[in-house]
């Protein structure tokens, strides 16, 4: 490959927001339409790199290396294989979306779009990072942006808490796994961060046991693993639509790739040794969460727990061990991401129109925003697991090569998908049907052209990956392919 | 090893220092020449003339391969002391220029000729491989520092600073002197690497050693404000005029690192274990105890006092390693704390001179009066609280690296524990500048030639520093080279 298309996408966001920080702050339109455009750019470099990797020939395409530091083995280092393909499309998806969605944005436009692109570069970053250091550069880059973005923002209320919060929770995963990280480059005696070459490094059973926790629960913290999830759902309530959709919809695969990629790749034995007790707390995290969000009478926050839940389905798919519960992971994480990303944009539209988020005070809205109730039901058929949507598409595959490790667990685990059925159907009848409260007669609107533009695509995403699979399971099986290579042959 | 001849290429181990004095001489006459309004140029000539020192030494005076000792033992000509005065040069150049501005002090010939001569003692530091010429490099140093710090005569505060930096700084200094003559008494001799060989050697008694590595190490944790020395930083960094704490927390601290970092690595290597459990100690005293004092502050120039403090306990790391990464993870460190610290100070500097305060309240919605400034805060703080792509993130990655290549992980744990703290008192900084609404209407925040250059410079060094690591290491690895 000539054109260095990876490095491409990671680095478009952030030359946008330089060029966004120096428009005048009064020009907001043309700061939107500077941001919509790079926006629109790296999801077009993203979809073609999606569709022109080759599986035939499968391993890690699109490779890039230059030296950055070569006095200790540091490079910089791209590549995607099936396993992080999808991942980099739903960023350049959810990115765009978030741009469309955010148009209405009024205080200071030019940070607000400025913080979010430095927040996608370092996401983008992680993504196809094959080296250990770039990958701990770019997973720092997308945790502070995310502090002002709240805080700055977000819901008046919680803001200031939350984003501290979230910041601080975010960040202390981060160093610990850096310790980690470098524990494992000192002991392997490589004298390189490259992941590829570290995969044969052949670290000691004991060293994998002992760092395996620091760089799983490490980078896990990001993908809201109990108990760990405390920060997720305050920090996705308190975030404006776009950073909450950014949130959940990518930075949370952030952390499970990353726990994937450093933990379970690199130390397979010591990931063979913690497993079970991890799924332990996968297992909490996906019925403790579902539970917790059918008790709540904030929208957002049914979300932003329905959020802890299914990234529990994520981690419990990395913990089986096997092809199926991998392949399953890999295909939730693109599904996951696009469906929390659509749910987070319906709450915003409603609560942009409704001033509050008490769903007992909600009602009827499907009369006003029918293309909003309609995306939501697709959101929430995918959240159910229903077929035909590309919800059924993950979770099959999980609880099927979960039933081969841990029958048990995979019958507690199906608890969650009742519970989940009841949240949503719940939502979907209180806020969209029901009849509708007179202090919202007359002076609630439809949503604009673009929220619809957004919520069309998303949408569209999640009934097209339901209908044909095709389009990506086979991608995400060849990615599966290399780790079972690094679990059987250590 | 020691060069007893004379040989004029001596003279290029000392070109930078030479050069500072004709350069204070030539501020000494300019001042009596120059009109009174026209005296803002001596700012000016100061700064252009370190960086026009900088390339001569750069051009001319690069240090040999092979390290040696001139003027009979006096300096050592190496990487080590190289580096370091660049990068004292840099800090001076850059404090002088933010200095132009303030009518007490900006336009007087004197201020500029003390911060040179205290430049030019810690040049002397940065390389001296004898007692006596260290002992004179640190006064020469501490001496204007202390006229610097009470410059403001007419304040309280700058006078207690001054006062206050003066009667620690000599009492320190004094009980390092014993530590020298300790020394002396023991060995013989008051060269360094003479002093060595007999430690080495095992001619001296080891509580000898010992006792006296404690008696100096007060004097130079003095010099890097590490807890238990550190009392006097706050009040001084508080009470003196911004741009001198700006170069007394950066430049000066770099100075002391590099007296502590080659005092214990030459002359101490066979005391390692000993010396090694003492700043392990000292450097978790200091990080923990600065972090935790920074959380409550509501002065920003107390706070990053504090948090001065703290970099120091995270330099101290890497001297703790005591392998050549480590070394060079202190001189990495040092480029980006020093550039990083800066341009934090500067941007106090502007704000207290339109606002008249540097309490935290000042900062208030700073965003809305001036983007510009708070977008180089941000950066500068994001700096130092270690996030990528900033030099910081770097600095503590490699000071993080030598712990754990030295099976010291749990040092490195404590380094992280308290990076953690760290960032929680930055972003509440933070917090004030984005989110908190200016406390009534004021007008906008301009900024000045000489800031917009300064801070410019500054901002860059900081993100090179952060994505661009090759040179920098480079430097590092040549410095640390010097002393193994």
């Amino acid at each position: 490959m000539g054109f260095p298309i990876l490095s491409v996408i990671v680095f478009t966001p952030i030359i946008a927001s330089l060029i966004i920080l120096m428009i005048p702050a009064d020009r907001k339109a043309e700061v939107r339409v500077a941001a919509l455009a790079a926006a629109a750019f790296a999801l077009v470099l993203s979809i073609w790199m999606y569709f022109s990797y080759d599986k035939a020939v499968a391993g890690y395409q699109f490779v890039e290396k230059h030296a950055w530091l070569p006095q200790l083995g540091i490079s910089y280092q791209v590549g995607v294989d099936g396993m992080n393909a999808p991942l980099v499309l739903l960023t350049g998806i959810v990115m765009f979306t978030g741009v469309l969605i955010s148009w209405k944005v009024d205080d200071r436009p030019r940070e607000f779009f400025a913080f979010l692109f430095i927040l996608a570069t370092g996401v983008f970053g992680v993504f196809v990072a094959q080296d250990l250091f770039m990958l701990i550069f770019f997973y720092e880059i997308a945790v502070f942006p995310m502090y002002l973005l709240i805080s700055i923002w977000g819901w008046k209320v919680t803001r200031e808490y939350a984003a501290m919060k979230l910041t601080l929770y975010l960040f202390i995963g981060s160093v610990v796994a850096l310790v980690g990280i470098l524990a494992m480059y000192f002991t392997s005696g490589l004298g390189t961060f490259d992941m590829i070459a570290m995969e044969q490094a052949h670290f000691t059973v004991a060293f994998q046991k002992l760092v395996f926790p620091f760089v799983f629960f490490g980078f896990a913290v990001l993908g809201g693993i109990f108990p760990f999830h405390n920060w997720s759902p305050d920090g996705h309530v308190a975030a404006p639509t776009a950073v909450s959709m950014f949130h959940a919809g990518v930075l949370m695969k952030l952390g499970a790739f990353a726990a994937l990629r450093v933990g379970i790749m690199l130390l397979p034995d010591g990931a063979r040794f913690w497993m079970p007790w991890i799924i332990i707390l996968t297992l909490v995290n996906v019925v403790y969460g579902a539970f917790i969000a059918s008790v709540q009478s904030d929208f957002k926050y049914v979300i932003g727990f329905s959020s802890v839940s299914h990234m529990g389905l994520v981690a419990m798919g990395f913990a089986t061990l096997n092809s199926q519960g991998m392949l399953g992971a890999g295909v939730q994480m693109f599904s996951h991401g696009v469906m929390t990303a659509l749910f987070f944009a319906v709450v915003g539209m409603v609560y942009d129109q409704a001033h509050t988020r008490e769903i007992p005070q909600l009602g009827g809205f499907r009369k006003l925003m029918p293309l909003v109730a309609l995306a939501f039901i697709v959101g929430g058929l995918v959240s159910m697991g229903m077929p035909g949507f590309s919800g059924f598409i993950a979770e099959f595959p999980i609880f099927l090569g979960l039933w081969g490790s841990y029958p048990w667990i995979a019958i507690v685990a199906a608890i969650s998908i009742v519970v989940t059925a009841s949240y949503i159907i719940r939502v979907i009848s209180r806020v969209f049907f029901g009849s509708l409260s007179p202090e919202f007669e007359g002076h609630i609107r439809d949503v604009t052209i673009l929220d619809k533009v957004a919520l069309v695509f998303l949408s569209g995403i999640l009934i097209v990956l339901g209908v044909y699979p095709a389009i990506m399971v086979p991608l995400v099986q060849t990615g599966v392919q290399n780790i079972m290579r690094l679990l059987g042959g250590a | 090893m020691i060069a007893v001849n004379f040989d004029p290429s001596m003279f290029l181990a000392i070109l930078p220092e030479i050069l500072l004095v004709v350069l204070a001489g030539l501020v000494l006459v300019l001042d009596l020449f120059l009109p009174q309004e026209r005296k803002g140029s001596l700012g000016w000539v100061t700064a252009s003339g370190l960086f026009f020192i900088m390339a001569l030494s750069l051009i001319f005076a690069r240090p040999p391969a092979e390290p040696r000792l001139v003027w009979g033992g006096m300096v050592r000509q190496d990487s080590f002391g190289f580096v370091f005065t660049m990068l004292l040069l840099f800090g001076a150049a850059i404090s002088s220029l933010m200095s132009i501005d303030y009518e007490k002090f900006g336009k007087r010939g004197e201020y500029y000729v003390l911060m040179l001569v205290s430049t030019l003692g810690m040049c002397f530091m940065a390389s001296s491989s004898d007692l006596i010429m260290l002992y004179l490099a640190i006064e020469t140093t501490s001496i204007p520092l202390y006229i610097l710090a009470g410059l403001l005569i007419r304040d309280d505060k700058s006078t207690e600073a001054g006062f206050k930096y003066l009667l620690f700084g000599a009492m320190t200094s004094a009980i390092m002197l014993y530590g020298f003559s300790l020394l002396y008494g023991f060995s013989g001799t008051t060269n360094m690497y003479l002093i060595a060989e007999g430690v080495s050697a095992g001619h001296l008694s080891l509580a000898a050693v010992i006792g006296s590595l404690m008696l100096v190490l007060i004097g130079f944790g003095f010099k890097v404000s590490a807890v238990p020395l550190h009392f006097w930083a706050p009040d001084v960094y508080e009470g003196a005029p911004t741009p001198v704490t700006g170069f007394l927390s950066t430049a000066s601290k770099a100075a002391g690192f590099a007296v502590l970092v080659r005092f214990l690595l030459v002359v101490f290597p066979a005391v390692t274990p000993e010396w090694r459990a003492i700043v392990a100690a000292l450097s978790v005293a200091t990080m923990t105890l600065g972090n935790l004092l920074a959380l409550v502050q509501t002065n920003i120039k107390r706070m990053l006092a504090y948090s001065s403090i703290a970099h120091a306990g995270y330099m101290m790391i890497g001297v703790v390693a005591v392998t050549q990464l480590g070394a060079t993870s202190v001189v990495f460190y040092l480029i980006a704390y020093l550039m990083t610290n800066l341009a934090a100070f500067g941007v106090v500097a502007v704000i207290g001179r339109v606002t008249g305060s540097d309490e935290m309240t000042a900062y208030y919605g700073l965003s809305r009066r001036a983007p510009g400034l708070s977008l180089i805060l941000m950066v500068s703080f994001l700096s130092l609280a270690g996030m990528p792509p900033l030099g910081g993130f770097a600095a503590k990655f490699f000071v993080f690296a030598a712990a754990v290549n030295s099976q010291m992980i749990w040092l490195a744990i404590v380094g992280v524990l308290n990076s953690i703290i760290g960032l929680y008192y930055y972003l509440t900084v933070l917090k004030y500048v984005y989110l908190y609404p200016p406390p009534e209407e004021v007008e906008a925040v301009s900024i000045s030639r000489s800031y917009a250059l300064a801070l410019g410079v500054l901002v860059v060094g900081i993100i090179l520093i952060g994505t661009i690591f090759g040179p920098w290491v480079s430097w590092a690895t040549a410095a640390a080279k010097a002393l193994f």
